[in-house]
Parts: C-alpha cells; sequence; structure tokens
C-alpha cells in the first residue's frame, strides 16, 4: 500500500449504488488501474473532506477555514472500490480480488454499501465480509426510496445484531456521507475488529465450530480468522484448501466432518450455507424491518415500467428505438449542432494562433508544422469530441437507468444463436463508443471463453472515432447524407459481426456460453452527478488523446509528407518518405479501387488513432476539412463513388486503433491472440471492401 | 395443463407460467453454476414467482426475495419445487 494513512475498501453487490458513492468520497482524485496480475479494474482514491450532508458538489475545492481543515485531516486515506459482487465464492476474478485484498492487504476499514431496499440478498455478502474480521462499516444506501414505501429500518436493531456500525445513506443525494466517513475514521482509528457473529444452528452450527477450531492454527498462520477458513472449507472452497496447506489427515476429517453435516441437514455443503446465511437474514429482518405494505416491494413501481419496456410484442420494437434514438441524439440534429458549434470555436482558436505566430515573426517552417501540421490535424480531430461526449452520456444514461441489464435480457437469445450471451451486448453496445472501455468491460464475464469471444467481435461494431470518417465522406460522395451512410455501416458492423460470430463458434469457440443469471435491477433516474462525470471522464479522455497520441500522429506525418528520406524537402507527396512508403503498400488496395498514396497513408496513420485517417489526409492535401476544396480533393483521391464505399467499408472494418489493440491484449491475456485478432479482422475488412467494390461497381456506381 | 380447476403443480422453475410461483426444493447445477444460483438467494425453501419470458421465449425474469433475476430456461430446470405447495398469482 502506499503512503495513506488509512486505506478504506469499498464493498458491496452490483447496483448497490457503489460508483455513486466511490465517486461522491473521492471527488475528481481517481486512479483507475488493474489488480496485480489479473483483469480486474482497481479504482482507487483520495477521500475528499465532507461536511454538509445533503450538499451536491463534484469535489471542487471547498472554501471556509472549518472545511479546508478537514480536507487536510482527511486526504491521507485511500479509497479502494472493490468490484461489484454478490459473494466470496472463488469461481469468478472480481470475487477472489475482492476477498484477497481484504484478507492480504488488510484495509484499515470495509465500507460495506448495501442497497437497503433489498436488504435481503445485499446482506448475504454482509454476512461474508463480517467473517473476515477487518473493521467495518454498513453504509445503507437508498434510504430515501425505504422511507418513501413508508418502511422503517430499524438501524439499531441492525447495529446491535451484526456488532457493526451502520448509517443510513443515499450517495446520489450526498446524504448520511459525512457520518459514514465519521464513523469510518473512528473505526480505523480505533481498529474496531468485527467479533465473530454466531449465524447458524443445528448441523451446520456443529460442523463449524469443529472445523474452525481444528483449523485455528493454520488460519491465523494465514493471517485470517478460523471462522472464515472454516466457513469457506466448509463450503469446499478449493483455494481456502490450499492457502492452508492441509495434510491429508486434515483433508480426511474434514471430509468427514462435511459429510456428517450434510447428511444431518440433508443438503449438499455449498447449499447448507447458503442456506444458514439467508436463514438467518430473514429472522434478522423479521425484526429489524418494518413494512408498511408487505405486498408492495420496491419492484411494484419498477414492474409498471417494465411491462412496457419487456412487453412481448413491444419490447422488440422500443429496443431499436431506444437505439435509433442513441444515435440521432447524438448524430442529428442536437449532435451536428453542439459540434458545429465546438467546431467553430476551434476554427477561431487555429486561425488566432496562426496570425499570432506570423505576427510574432516565428520561422516560415515551425509556422507550417504548427498550422499545417499539428493545428490542422488536432483542430480536425477535437471537433469531433462533442459526438462522441454526447454519445456516452446516452450510453451512461441508458447503463445507469437500468435499460442496459434488460436488453441483455432481450438479446440473450439471439446473442445465444452465435454463441455468446445477454451479458456480451454491454461490451457490444459501448463499442459504438469507444473500442477501448468496451474491451474492458467484458471483464464482467466470467468465463474466459465467452470473454475472448466477444473481445473479438467488439472492434467491428463502428467506433465513435470513426464518425470523422464517415461525416467527411457523406459531404464529398453521398450529398451529405450522413443518416444514410451512417446506418449502412452500422448496420453492416452489425452484419460481419454476426457472420464472423457463427464462423468463429463452429471453428474456435466449440460448446456454449456460460450460464447467464443477471439480477434485472429496478429502474431509476439516472443520476446528472454520474452522467455528468462519465461525459467528463470521456471528455478529458479524449482530449488527452488529441494532445498526445494524436499530436504525435500529425507531427510525424507532417514530418515524413514534408521529407524525402535524403532529408531534403518535399516537393510532391510522392518523394516523400510517407509517400514512398504508402506507394509500397497502394498496390494491396488496388483491388479495392483506392490504391492512391494518399488513401493508403490515411489506412496507415489510421492505426495510431482513427481520428487520424481524416487529419491525415486534411494534411496530406494542405486544406482545411471544411472548405469545398476539401471534397473535391477527396474526388481527386477517390476516383469512384464506389471506391469511397470500399475505402469506408475497410475503415469500417480493419484493425483497430493502437491503444484498442493494447487493451485488447491485455483483456485477451494473450499477445499472440490480439495479434491474431487484428490480422483476422484487417482481412475481413479487405474481402468485405472487395466485395463492396466489385458490387457497386457492378451496380454502376 | 389443468388450468383453473386445481392449483397447477410444476415439477420445476422452468415449467411455472407467468404469475406461477413455487417454493424451491433443490438446487441442482454443477459447481459455478450451483454456487452461483445459490449465492442470489434461489435456496431451498424460498418462494420464487416467475414474472415473465423474454420476448423471444428465453430467458426468464424471476421474483425472489424482493429482487428480479434472470436466468435461462435450460438453468430454471435444474431448480426443483415442492410438491402442492404452488400457487397462482
Amino acid at each position: 500500500m502506499s503512503k495513506a494513512r488509512y486505506t478504506f475498501a469499498l464493498a458491496g453487490n452490483q447496483n448497490s449504488g457503489k460508483t455513486t458513492l466511490f465517486n461522491v468520497l473521492t471527488g475528481s482524485n481517481q486512479h483507475v488501474g488493474n489488480w496485480p496480475g489479473v483483469t480486474v479494474e482497481q479504482k482507487t482514491g483520495v477521500l475528499i473532506h465532507h461536511h454538509h450532508g445533503g450538499d451536491a458538489h463534484f469535489g471542487l475545492p471547498a472554501l471556509g477555514g472549518k472545511k479546508r481543515m478537514q480536507d487536510e485531516e482527511n486526504s491521507d486515506v485511500e479509497i479502494v472500490d472493490l468490484p461489484g459482487i454478490y459473494s466470496l465464492s472463488p469461481y469468478s476474478m472480481e470475487e477472489i480480488v475482492s476477498r484477497n485484498f481484504i484478507t492480504l492487504e488488510k484495509p484499515d476499514v470495509v465500507i460495506n454499501i448495501v442497497d437497503a431496499t433489498n436488504l435481503e440478498r445485499n446482506l448475504y455478502l454482509t454476512l461474508q465480509l463480517l467473517q473476515l474480521g477487518t473493521p467495518m462499516v454498513i453504509a445503507l444506501n437508498m434510504m430515501d426510496e425505504v422511507r418513501a414505501h413508508g418502511d422503517v429500518i430499524h438501524l439499531d436493531i441492525l447495529q446491535r445484531e451484526l456488532h457493526v456500525p451502520v448509517v443510513a445513506i443515499c450517495a446520489r443525494k450526498g446524504e448520511g456521507i459525512d457520518e459514514l466517513v465519521r464513523l469510518s475514521m473512528d473505526a480505523a482509528e480505533h481498529h474496531r475488529t468485527t467479533p465473530p457473529l454466531d449465524i447458524c444452528g443445528g448441523p451446520a452450527h456443529k460442523a463449524l465450530h469443529a472445523m474452525a477450531h481444528l483449523m485455528e492454527p493454520r488460519a491465523i498462520a494465514a493471517g485470517l480468522t478460523p471462522r472464515y477458513a472454516a466457513t469457506k472449507l466448509l463450503e469446499g472452497d478449493e483455494p481456502m484448501a490450499e492457502l492452508l496447506k492441509l495434510s491429508e489427515d486434515e483433508k480426511h476429517i474434514i471430509e468427514e466432518i462435511v459429510s456428517e453435516m450434510e447428511e444431518a441437514a440433508g443438503m449438499e455443503r455449498a447449499a447448507v450455507m447458503a442456506d444458514v446465511r439467508y436463514n438467518y437474514i430473514e429472522r434478522l429482518l423479521d425484526k429489524a424491518v418494518v413494512r408498511k405494505n408487505p405486498d408492495v416491494d420496491q419492484l411494484s413501481v419498477s414492474d409498471r415500467v417494465d411491462r412496457v419496456l419487456t412487453h412481448p410484442v413491444l419490447a422488440i420494437p422500443l429496443f431499436i428505438f431506444a437505439m435509433l434514438m442513441v444515435f440521432y441524439i447524438t448524430f442529428g440534429p442536437i449532435g451536428s449542432w453542439v459540434s458545429d458549434g465546438f467546431e467553430g470555436l476551434v476554427n477561431v482558436g487555429i486561425a488566432a494562433i496562426g496570425a499570432w505566430l506570423s505576427g510574432a515573426g516565428v520561422a516560415q517552417w515551425l509556422q507550417a508544422l504548427v498550422v499545417d501540421g499539428v493545428l490542422t490535424g488536432v483542430g480536425s480531430v477535437l471537433s469531433f469530441m462533442p459526438s462522441i461526449v454526447i454519445l456516452f452520456m446516452c450510453l451512461s444514461i441508458l447503463e445507469d437507468s437500468g435499460y442496459m441489464a434488460r436488453a441483455a435480457f432481450l438479446m440473450d437469445k439471439p446473442l445465444r444463436k452465435i454463441g455468446l450471451n445477454g451479458r456480451s451486448f454491454i461490451p457490444m453496445i459501448m463499442g459504438f463508443g469507444c473500442t477501448v472501455p468496451a474491451v474492458m468491460s467484458a471483464r464482467s464475464m466470467s468465463s474466459r471463453r465467452d470473454r475472448r469471444f466477444t473481445i473479438l467481435l467488439t472492434p467491428f461494431m463502428s467506433c465513435g472515432a470513426k464518425v470523422p470518417v464517415y461525416a467527411l465522406f457523406a459531404k464529398a460522395f453521398f450529398d451529405d447524407n450522413l443518416v444514410l451512410v451512417m446506418s449502412c455501416l452500422y448496420l453492416g458492423g452489425i452484419l460481419v459481426a454476426v457472420i464472423a460470430g457463427l464462423i468463429l463458434k463452429r471453428v474456435l469457440f466449440h460448446g456454449d456460453a456460460a450460464p447467464f443469471i443477471m439480477e434485472l435491477p429496478a429502474y431509476r433516474l439516472p443520476t446528472p452527478r454520474n452522467v455528468l462525470r462519465t461525459m467528463w471522464d470521456k471528455a478529458k479522455d479524449f482530449i488527452q488523446r488529441a494532445f498526445t497520441v494524436i499530436f504525435l500522429a500529425t507531427v510525424i506525418v507532417w514530418f515524413l509528407q514534408s521529407f524525402t528520406f535524403r532529408f531534403e524537402a518535399a516537393q510532391t507527396i510522392q518523394e516523400s518518405m510517407l509517400g514512398t512508403i504508402a506507394g509500397l503498400i497502394a498496390p494491396i488496395f488496388r483491388p479495392l479501387g483506392f490504391g492512391t498514396v494518399e488513401a493508403s497513408t490515411a489506412v496507415l496513420t489510421g492505426i495510431m488513432a482513427k481520428e487520424s485517417v481524416v487529419s491525415t489526409l486534411a494534411v496530406l492535401t494542405g486544406v482545411n476539412i471544411e472548405s469545398g476544396a476539401m471534397l473535391s480533393a477527396l474526388h481527386g483521391i477517390f476516383p469512384s463513388t464506389s471506391a469511397a464505399m470500399a475505402f469506408l467499408t475497410f475503415v469500417l472494418l480493419y484493425m483497430p486503433c493502437v491503444a484498442a489493440f493494447a487493451a485488447m491484449k491485455r483483456e485477451l491475456e494473450s499477445r499472440r491472440w490480439a495479434i491474431a485478432a487484428v490480422a483476422g479482422q484487417t482481412t475481413v475488412a479487405w474481402v468485405c471492401a472487395l466485395i463492396v467494390y466489385t458490387l457497386a461497381h457492378l451496380a454502376g456506381v | 395443463m389443468e388450468k383453473g380447476s386445481h392449483e397447477p403443480q410444476r415439477a420445476n422453475v422452468a415449467q411455472l407460467q407467468p404469475g406461477e410461483s413455487g417454493i424451491v426444493e433443490s438446487v441442482g447445477g454443477e459447481g459455478a453454476l450451483h454456487r452461483h444460483l445459490l449465492d442470489m438467494g434461489i435456496t431451498p425453501g424460498v418462494r420464487v414467482t416467475l414474472q415473465k419470458t423474454a420476448p423471444m421465449g428465453d430467458p426468464l425474469e424471476i421474483h425472489l426475495r424482493g429482487y428480479a433475476l434472470t436466468l435461462r430456461k435450460d438453468d430454471a430446470a435444474k431448480i426443483t419445487l415442492q410438491a402442492g405447495k404452488g400457487e397462482q398469482a
């Protein structure tokens, strides 16, 4: 662990509001990485001050002496966001990472966030966390909804029975956060470990006690509580048996204890423990919760919405409508209005810098580099940022509202046909935004086969960075009919993914996808805070890329096209370094109708970042992409509309950018797989472009 | 199926009709699947209600312990129900 004075681990079920709480606790000081050795996201942040409950803010610096003092006081607390899990079983990476983090890294406090509208299932994880013995605080989230139902949860009873502090919070509104921080700091300072909790009676009780007694020395040697070790062994947990280095004799005794318990309980071992926990929770909730109307639970309101959204007849049309709306908002009038405004600003900026440079008497070559190379390239990419940020806004609203889970529910059957499952839907749809987070979101799938399969198909979903290319070509070749061009390409990408899926299922991924078992969270209104947060993160990410990867790419492209291999100023592009290299690969594209040096160069730079396809064409033709000159220049590069169609097809399908490749390599857990994937995608792209070109040519386009 | 006259008798969760519920008798499946079903609260004695099937017939949406869960018919068939405790909503 770092130098932080205290480390708080945030643990809870999926859909319990964990991300919202994490954002509230850490503000903007977040760091996202990977857990060492495994592809599970690790998010950490520094605790920011909290003063008034209900004070909605975005982690902006606080004013006022008292707040600042608290800031300093708490700034050395690191918050680690553990993955959203339902249990501490050893079957998914997320669960293993979480339990190892708590038992091996020993955070000072575990903050267990619990969805108060669904205590019964959420407390199942709580009981397992309590066994780890780490100081813990329970945060009952969404208490506003519980109150709105007229239900009462007696916190004092929960606290007394579970022997840990329980706080009511509402992460969305920032309520109860001060109290949560105060109690967590208190638990850390006094190292208030959780006392053993006796939750079971009968056969399980007897077996557990015998086992805990037997395992005590080994558990303590491994830094675990005896009850946690005993419970896991009782459940038949393989990693635990290995961790404790059990002897053959001990294994034998354990098996005897277990079979005696199984016989007495009339259930197998895993079922006994699950049963014990749920029985305890039922008894606890009988005491602690008073429901105003026992027949009406949180699902009742949600059900009314759901009856429409997953209606037998309406569901699919509504789903298609929702997806079309996303694209309409992003690329239709609203999106282009924002884009145009932003683009105007960017162009004004470029002109101002250009004027300033020539006014300041900067050397000619440097002016050329800055204005023609960097500004034209980076500027043309920056102007597409609004579309991508709006797309992520839409996806984030779908996710937060609970509709994404329903989409997975609706799409499971068709996806199963191509060998995937409903969960693959989320990475796929994210792929329309950016392949990098899309590939990373495949982590939520526990089976490696499903994960790899999904990752291989995700790049066929046309990413947001390709939109500039489509927009430019729609303007130049298709009467500015962006919607038509985009619909064809997006649907084309999906079609290729389906065909590729059917083939891969036969050739590479035999058998069935992992079971599809998923919680369908209650519908909720997305919070502006979370949506804005996602938009801000994406915008930041995009600007960062624009000024790093794309900046570098444009400088390199400008340099390569301005000089020959003898480092003399190139008179034409053909004799420049870039022209020479692109000239070598251009013949590959001749059958596709765009075997020109400029098109080949654009394809090459597109590997750095897809936005570069446009900036390269802008740099190569030396004209601003907005001008009419650019459009006629494009007609010079692409001799026919069918060549332009083939080029768009190729750009749609060929290997993703280096950032996506790096993400794929990490998530596929193999360099060879990643290389094979991008080689395969590029081949598919070439073949499809050839088909499109031939057909279009025959049709006389 | 004898609808209406008697309480419908369903052997497993996959056989439930929308709106019907039953009490879980045993939870089958192997390894991760078995454990996952248990962890999600499908334990012997719990009442599950079939809310609906997806528009294309699979997967199912069941309600239990105050929340909604989706799973496929094949896996739902591995969750058996107690005899004589079926109920129509």
